[in-house]
């Protein structure tokens, strides 16, 4: 076996080994379920952060979000051509996770109206380094089996890739000023 | 009402009343006396009248006995029996007596009232309690109804018939309940001066109804099969009617917790796709002025049967009064067009209920039935009633219709609307201003748009000759609405034997207005009576804001709760047509 | 862990309309949306076949943003709306959904009576202890000391206690959660439509604008202690000694749903004519 790693690719273009037959059922597949249903929500949600940011009238924000949807629904895509799957798993509500949501998903409370790409940035990054503690525990946990283990252990690892792209981008935008959330104008509306 | 012979004497009709107090059974014996009536081939009317107690209170049942159909009450009363006399004078005003008019009461009570004797009515003691205990298990009321069932001229049998179909179980309270009828009856025979009622026309087909339940049955029939109601005077007997009907033909009626509930949970069954209705009186509609707002901004058809009491505020609540006018035509915020309709008699409150689902449905809106107390809460023997004129169903979207809007700018301004369970055409309902596809707008354009919608609905409604009731020949005009209309043709009978020619015109529907109509009715008429229940004249200056009046127009108004009888309308019509 | 699903079932999106909330980033309301949409999917259920009746206020806007059946009515009357809907159409879900200051002011009484006459629906309540839409006036779940430009001194008056008042007045499920654990919350919401009679589920959703303290509530919610009861007594000791941060399904009462009779071969109008004619 080499002792030399082969050199990192943008996470994007990685595939995993192909060819070989992807079990139907069983943990393996559980397993990568779970990693779509937190991708697909990933996703959505920024999406859907996306959209408030349209109707909100903060549109360098609301593209960023859109962007890191579209990367998002990309590693889901992927991962349902790995598995060979036609249909998405329905993502079942007795699946609990550790946290009120997926590890990969920001909770709608850490967005505001004035928000700046660096704080959308510092969003997706704390999501990142979520989704890598959550993979590396189960790649690291005793009674993980090998296959998963393997996986997971990747799919980690391209977490820290993107922690590594979005730390990149963060400094290529500028730090919010003291009075970011500063806004003038009482609230407004009425029903 | 066809063909009724009125003559100057009153032997094709005998008004009677009988009063008292503390349990003696008169609205039981009035309404056996109807009964009778109806037996023998007659029409009639029962109204009531009570103190303020629950229990015990002084009362006193009117029934008119006639050989045509009518709703109005006569001039006066030609009998008026007491079982006995306390507080009876408070009814002084309604049960006017004449100087031909008898006052029946037992001599152990005391003497009648000066209320009553001052009209110069002839005293006739009749020891009814005496009478009554020559009986065992014998009451006053029982002897009373026989009394004046003598007095106006029934067949024994058919106030035993009566009496045998009201006390079905039988045995010694019936025997009893007999025997003082016959008691009374034989009494009434040596009583000098009373009038004969003419022998009854054949008329077949005749029901026994009272308004209330004939608007209920007229909603059941224009396919109402959710109500949700709160108790309020002199609503309740329509909604005590409906929930067992209801149920009957697989509806349900919901009682809510105020008028509020009701209201919305109309609109929400109705939103469901099922024709609701829910009555009240003035102090219910007045608290639901918000939500049929929101029914006419979301386009939800909803039917609310006002039956109107004396008011402002709480008022009188076991009398008539037309003084909700305003409030059913004006009494939403913004401008929100809707249906108001009112039937002319008791048989017309079961057609116009009927034709109040038909036209809410159709032009999905709400639609308010004013009705009356006196129409309410009157038992009256009418002709079969006739229904109302078909309408279109609800025009209803078909799934997944592409692209569905709601709120559709039509040319006839109804858009389907898409019924809970049809895949593809889900909406949201809203009392926000809304676009076509009902999403929220504060677009001027989109608010002008909808507001023009929702009126060309009403502009194209063609009501044909439902719009009124139109009757006679003359260059003077009578226009009226609702319990006001009996009355009126009377006196109009009365004015044709004088040689004095009048027009009716009723008016049914009220809301849209019909000036196209009216005026096409009023054609060649130089003047114009409007008669009404108002004290403030609702519906004089409703006519005055919606239509030309040609001519002279004179205002023949009062507040309720005493109706009109046809001899003041007469005696006004007369003397206007001779100056 | 069962394996995937390979059946075309609805998911949460299939809920959700294409209308994009006004509700201000940061809101609780978007993860209760969230819970709903969730929720109804597990249930295998289809948009067309539930309806979601609404009064006024910021969360009362919710039916427009989901691809069901929608009802927005006017301020208060929610349940009385919902209620006539369901018990016309008892095949559909009916899920009521509306603000603290819609429900439990304006609305108090329906809530009493809806609670009391059990019909089978939902009451989600997004609580967010203020009028948010009016611009943050207090609201009966406003804490007394709260300062507000209506009430500048606090209102000075004892919070209303939902819950208690649901127990009271006859609700057959209880249940409060916290917008900031959607999947949580989604699971009651499940559960509650599942459940027969009226299930009401307070949510605890922070208004971003008006109370952004409430950010603390994070940390101040917590699971419930015990599990739920069906003790009506049990139930009402709880709740009267309830922090209002208990999270969790509290209470699982046993009363029939409310059934109207209904006969086996319905009558036509014209049956009932006999009763007039003579």
């Amino acid at each position: 076996m080499s002792t030399r790693k082969a050199p990192t690719k943008a996470p994007a273009k990685r595939k995993r080994a192909a060819g070989r037959a992807r079990p139907a059922a069983g943990p393996y597949a559980d397993f990568m379920a779970r990693a779509y249903v937190m991708e697909v929500d990933a996703a959505e949600r920024y999406a859907d952060f996306a959209d408030q940011m349209d109707v909100h009238n903060n549109p360098e924000v609301a593209e960023l979000f859109r962007k890191l949807s579209r990367i998002e629904a990309l590693h889901a895509k992927r991962i349902l051509e790995e598995m060979g799957w036609k249909q998405p798993p329905h993502a079942l509500l007795t699946w609990r996770w550790d946290a009120p949501e997926p590890p990969e998903t920001a909770a709608h409370s850490e967005v505001h109206y004035l928000m700046q790409p660096y704080h959308a940035l510092q969003l997706a990054l704390r999501n990142e380094q979520r989704a890598e503690k959550f993979l590396a525990r189960i790649a690291r946990a005793p009674k993980t089996p090998p296959a998963v283990k393997r996986a997971a252990a990747e799919m980690a690892g391209e977490e820290r890739e993107h922690v590594r792209l979005i730390q990149g981008w963060m400094k290529r935008v500028p730090k919010p000023a003291k009075d970011w959330d500063r806004d003038p104008d009482p609230p407004v509306l009425g029903d | 009402m066809t063909g009724a012979k009125l003559t100057k004497s009153s032997v094709d009709s005998v008004s009677v009343a009988l009063a008292g107090s503390g349990g003696a059974g008169v609205m039981t014996a009035g309404n056996m006396l109807l009964e009778a009536a109806a037996q023998a081939g007659y029409y009639g009317l029962m109204t009531r009248t009570s103190g303020p107690q629950i229990r015990g209170g002084e009362a006193a049942a009117m029934v008119r006995v006639s050989t045509f159909a009518s709703d109005s009450q006569d001039d006066r009363f030609h009998v008026l029996a007491a079982i006995d006399w306390q507080n009876v004078n408070r009814f002084a005003s309604e049960i006017p007596l004449g100087a031909t008019s008898l006052l029946i009461g037992d001599p152990a009570q005391g003497e009648p009232p000066e209320a009553f004797t001052r009209s110069g009515a002839r005293y006739v003691p009749l020891p009814l309690k005496a009478l009554a205990k020559q009986v065992s298990g014998g009451w006053p009321n029982m002897v009373a109804l026989g009394v004046l069932g003598g007095l106006v001229g029934l067949p024994a049998d058919a106030l035993e018939r009566a009496v045998q179909k009201a006390m079905k179980k039988g045995g010694d309270a019936l025997a009893a309940g007999l025997a003082a009828v016959r008691l009374g009856f034989a009494e009434a025979a040596k009583v000098e001066g009373a009038l004969r009622l003419a022998a009854p026309r054949s008329g077949t087909g005749r029901w026994l109804i009272s308004g209330n339940e004939a608007a209920g049955l007229g909603a059941l029939r224009g396919g109402v099969r959710f109500v949700a109601a709160y108790p309020i005077t002199p609503a309740t007997e329509l909604l005590e009617w409906m929930s067992p009907a209801l149920t009957k033909v697989g509806g349900t009626l919901v009682q809510a917790e105020d008028e509020l509930a009701s209201i919305s949970m109309i609109l929400g069954a109705s939103y469901g796709g099922v024709p609701a209705l829910t009555a009240t009186s003035g102090p219910g509609l007045a608290l639901m002025s918000e939500a049929l707002g929101l029914g006419v901004a979301a386009e939800l058809p909803i039917v609310v049967v006002d039956v109107m009491r004396t008011g402002p505020s709480t008022g009188i609540a076991t009398k008539t009064e037309q003084a909700d006018l305003n409030i059913a035509m004006y009494g939403l915020h913004g401008d929100a067009p809707h249906i108001v309709v009112a039937p002319n008699s008791v048989a017309d409150c079961l057609a116009t209920a009927q034709w109040a689902v038909g036209l809410a449905e159709s032009l999905q809106v709400p639609a308010i039935v004013l009705s009356d107390q006196y129409f309410g809460q009157a038992r009256a023997i009418i002709d079969r009633p006739e229904g109302a004129p078909a309408r279109a169903p609800r025009l209803v979207a078909p799934p997944d219709a592409d692209g569905y809007k709601r709120y559709a700018l039509t040319e006839s301004g109804i858009s389907p609307m898409a019924i809970p369970g049809t895949p593809g055409t889900s909406y949201t309902a809203d009392g926000l201003e809304h676009n076509e596809r009902g999403t929220p707008s504060s677009q001027p354009s989109d608010h002008l748009a909808q507001l023009e919608k929702r009126q060309r609905k009403l502009d194209g409604l063609d009501c044909a000759e439902h719009w009124a009731t139109i009757e006679g020949e003359g260059d003077i005009a009578v226009v009226t609405w609702g319990s006001c209309t009996a009355p009126v043709r009377e006196a109009f009978a009365r004015a044709r034997a004088e040689g004095v020619h009048a027009r009716l015109v009723s008016l049914r529907l009220l809301s849209p207005a019909q000036p196209e109509r009216l005026k096409k009715a009023l054609e060649g008429v130089k003047r114009v009576l409007v008669v009404e229940q108002s004290f403030s004249g609702q519906f004089h200056r409703y006519l005055r804001a919606e239509y030309d009046l040609p001519g002279e127009v004179r205002s023949l108004r009062r507040p309720g709760p005493l109706p009109f009888r046809p001899d003041e309308i007469h005696q006004t019509l007369a003397k206007w047509s001779r100056s | 862990m069962n394996a995937p699903a390979t059946v075309a079932a609805l998911t949460a999106q299939d809920f959700k309309s294409d209308y994009k909330p006004v509700w201000c980033p940061g809101c609780g309301d978007y993860t209760v949306l969230a819970s709903i949409t969730r929720a109804l999917a597990a249930l295998n259920l289809r948009p067309e076949n539930v309806a979601v009746v609404s009064g006024i206020g910021c969360s009362s806007r919710i039916p427009a943003y989901t691809t069901c059946y929608g009802f927005h009515g006017v301020h208060g009357r929610a349940l009385a709306a919902g209620t006539g809907l369901k018990v016309a159409r008892p095949d559909l879900t009916v899920l009521v959904a509306g603000g603290d200051g819609d429900g439990y002011s304006i609305g108090g009484n329906h809530f009493l009576h809806a609670c009391r006459r059990n019909v089978d629906l939902t009451y989600i309540v997004m609580d967010n202890h203020v009028y948010g839409m009016t611009k943050g006036q207090p609201s009966p779940t406003t804490e007394p000391e709260w300062k507000s430009k209506l009430s500048p001194g606090g209102t000075g008056l004892r919070e209303f206690h939902p819950l208690v008042i649901a127990l009271a007045a006859g609700a057959n499920f209880i249940a409060r959660g916290f917008s900031g654990d959607p999947s949580g919350t989604a699971t009651l919401i499940a559960e509650a439509v599942r459940h027969p009679g009226f299930s009401f589920v307070e949510v605890l959703s922070p208004c971003v604008t008006f109370r952004p303290e409430q950010r603390a509530w994070k940390e101040a919610v917590h699971p419930a202690p015990v599990a739920p009861t069906e003790d009506p007594a049990r139930a009402a000791r709880r709740l009267m000694t309830d922090d209002g941060f208990n999270i969790g399904v509290l209470y699982k009462g046993s009363r029939p749903a409310f059934s109207p009779a209904a006969p086996k071969a319905p009558l036509s109008p014209s049956d009932l004519e006999k009763d007039f004619a003579l």
